[in-house]
């Protein structure tokens, strides 16, 4: 047991030194491949998402070939540790040339120094869907090739049959139609009427209540000065959707309880559902003609819902900033985004690509989501104290729909996220 | 020879250790193009005097180990005593109580939040055998029940380690003893408080001191189940100091908590082994 030690304390020390050197290594750009290209590094969220995969596998192969001076060489990262690994590789001074992040982040890893401006054509900027282009500062940081959206899906059958009217995009819900009709439905025999998916955790909370509150005439920050909450996340306004909110939950119109996606609708055991544009072919499929694509209700100031999904931007320790911008220019083609659209069943950002689209060109059976992005997203807040708002938004929201007092909830809401803005130093606003 | 495991130790435990010592008393954060500065006991005072969150983490944090540390003992003596006797089938069991333990606490986690729902199995079996009259709820989305539920899942999935621990100081009990006792006519009880008893202090010790250490980190079953909910019930000290220190991006008021925690769990170490020391 003691005796054969030492050789394999060296080797295994050995091994552990190159192991880090190794991990010392990847990342940045700069390095040279044998026939004097230079090599671009890409990070990606995507493993495990082979659809989204073989689209960038085919765009960097294009690239490649089209030209002889630069060589991107990709790397693909769990969505789930993806984060992680960018602060860490930011930590150790180790960024890739070329990294993908969502949309709420850009402006927290703009400030942080992660990034470095995009300096895109404003031909390319201008053509995308304003949700699909991350700013910091009044500085382009990031742009995207698509975006999500969220709606109201139902069953044409089931609102009919219940003389509930079925709303458009120029004439939604109202909240106290919506009230009613989730009312009728209850009694119609759906014990839980609405799935809001209140038992997903994390961003998902932020992404898709915080739209209601903005309907409603609340919001996450003040956006005039982004110092602030006080007034926005703790206004009458928020409160009376907060009220809401809550009593959706006591009158058993919604439930925390339930399975993440879609299932329920899809089962027919609930009747409405208010989700993404991820889960509409399962539920397309089984509903059919039936299923109806509505827009969510109406609090007050008009609809909205979030906008912002995964986007490309350029490392500030990138080596070579003119070949991963050749490279993501390259990239924004119509029929690349076409195809990312209807492999991962995203909305193009692009009108070009649009009419590509199988799903969400003019007839495609996707088309609503495209008006429900461009007629309502709104970003989430393009400050860098997002990443503390949303964790403090989710946590006030839950404890709310757990029966906590609105008012304090709210105001405790805004002590949190205006002390961590006071000790960031106003984070650069 | 101690040389690997030093460098590890060192590299993992000592000097993470005094970087959070040291970080307790900056601003530092996660993410920041600033650089950190010295705020002395700043954090400390916002801890104690103006994060709500963090006095009801502690408090739940020693609620749990309060239960937790007699009942999962307690049941794993019990369990011990049970499967140690000499009958047919007992290997059976032992492996049944111990199935959980080596199950990951996460699966375990996810598996117990379907089981805590409204239309969830236990509310079922509770419906069954009341024949209707009574209707359990949604466990863990009331503030009353949360935290409750989390320490009946916790005692389940731990107490067959214990069971084990216990049983391996049963065996260490010469059977003469046993056999002494009973020629001089002592009752099953007497033995177990005579003989068996006094023969497991030292494992009485050590199941004391892992399941106190263990259930004051309480992190996982929060982080899956919960995540510190509903209305702060179930938050505790662990998962306080990872939502603010690595969710929120505060690494300086995180390594504070951190270091209130580690001071609290040495405290509650110290005592124990005061308290349960060698008498000679």
């Amino acid at each position: 047991m003691y005796r054969r030690s030492p050789m394999k304390i060296v080797t295994v020390c050995a091994a552990g030194a190159l192991a880090l050197t190794a991990c010392g290594q990847a990342g940045q750009g700069g390095t040279t491949t044998e026939d004097g290209r230079e090599q671009l590094t890409m990070w990606t969220h995507s493993a495990g998402n082979p659809a989204e995969l073989e689209v960038y596998e085919q765009i960097i192969e294009d690239f490649n070939a089209s030209q002889d001076q630069y060589e991107v060489v990709s790397e693909s990262f769990p969505q789930g540790a993806y984060n992680d690994a960018i602060v860490a590789a930011a930590a150790a001074d180790d960024l890739p040339c070329l990294l993908d992040m969502d949309g709420p982040i850009v402006a927290n890893w703009a400030w942080a120094g992660y990034l470095q401006p995009l300096e895109f054509p404003a031909e390319i900027t201008g053509s995308l869907l304003p949700t699909a282009v991350g700013t910091y500062q009044g500085d382009i940081y990031s742009a995207g090739y698509w975006d999500a959206a969220l709606a109201v899906f139902a069953r044409q059958s089931v609102l009919e049959k219940n003389d509930i009217r079925i709303p458009t995009v120029d004439d939604p819900w109202t909240v106290d139609e919506f009230d009613d009709a989730l009312e009728t439905l209850q009694a119609a025999g759906y014990e839980t009427p609405l799935d809001i998916g209140a038992e997903d955790k994390g961003e998902w909370w932020s992404y898709a209540y915080s739209p209601m509150l903005q309907s409603a005439g609340g919001d996450e920050i003040d956006r005039d000065t982004y110092l602030s909450a006080d007034g926005a996340l703790n206004g009458p306004e928020a409160v009376d959707f907060f009220t809401w909110f809550q009593e959706a939950f006591d009158k058993g119109w919604a439930s925390a309880d339930g399975t993440i996606g879609n299932e329920e609708f899809n089962a027919d055991e609930v009747a409405l559902s208010y989700t993404g544009v991820w889960n509409a072919m399962d539920s397309l499929e089984a509903a059919g003609d039936d299923l109806l694509i509505l827009p969510p209700p109406d609090f007050g100031t008009g609809p909205r819902i979030g906008g912002g999904s995964w986007q490309w931007g350029i490392s500030s320790s990138c080596a070579s900033p003119e070949g991963a911008r050749a490279y993501l220019e390259f990239s924004f083609k119509d029929e690349y985004i076409a195809q990312f659209s209807d492999k991962q069943v995203v909305i193009p950002a692009t009108a070009g690509a649009e009419m590509l689209s199988e799903h969400f060109g003019e007839d495609g059976d996707l088309r609503p989501f495209v008006e429900l992005s461009q007629k309502f997203a709104l970003a989430r807040p393009e400050t860098p104290a997002y990443p503390v708002i949303s964790s403090t938004f989710e946590k006030a929201a839950k404890d709310i729909m757990n029966g906590a007092d609105v008012g304090s909830t709210l105001d405790g809401a805004v002590q949190e996220i205006d002390a961590n803005i006071a000790s960031n130093d106003g984070y650069g606003f | 020879m101690a040389l690997p495991a030093l460098t590890l130790l060192v590299l993992f435990l000592v000097i993470p250790a005094l970087l959070a010592f040291g970080l307790s008393f900056t601003n530092a954060r996660l993410i920041s193009p600033n650089p950190p500065r010295f705020v002395g006991l700043d954090n400390f005072v916002r801890a104690f005097t103006a994060d709500p969150v963090f006095l009801r983490s502690t408090l739940n944090t020693f609620v749990f180990a309060g239960v937790v540390v007699p009942v999962q003992a307690g049941l794993g003596l019990a369990l011990a005593v049970l499967v140690n006797q000499k009958i047919r089938g007992v290997t059976a069991f032992r492996v049944i109580f111990f199935v959980p333990v080596v199950t990951s606490i996460v699966v375990v986690s996810i598996l117990w939040r379907f089981l805590y729902q409204d239309d969830g199995l236990i509310n079922s079996f509770i419906d069954t055998v009341t024949f209707g009259a009574w209707h359990g709820m949604a466990w863990l989305n009331d503030p009353s029940t949360a935290l409750g539920a989390i320490i009946v899942l916790s005692i389940w999935q731990a107490v067959g380690f214990h069971m084990l621990i216990w049983l391996s100081g049963l065996q260490t009990i010469p059977e003469e003893l046993y056999e002494a006792a009973r020629m001089d006519g002592a009752s099953p009880w007497q033995q177990f408080a005579h003989v068996t008893w006094p023969g497991l202090r030292s494992t009485m010790v050590f199941v004391l001191v892992t399941i106190t250490i263990a259930a004051l980190g309480l992190f996982v079953q929060i982080d899956v189940m919960t995540q510190g909910g509903p209305v702060n019930s179930t938050s505790t000290l662990v998962y306080h100091a990872v939502r603010k220190g690595y969710r929120e991006q505060e690494t300086g008021y995180g390594a504070t908590i951190s270091l209130i925690f580690f001071v609290i769990v040495l405290v509650i170490a110290l005592i124990q082994r005061y308290l349960t020391r060698e008498e000679d």
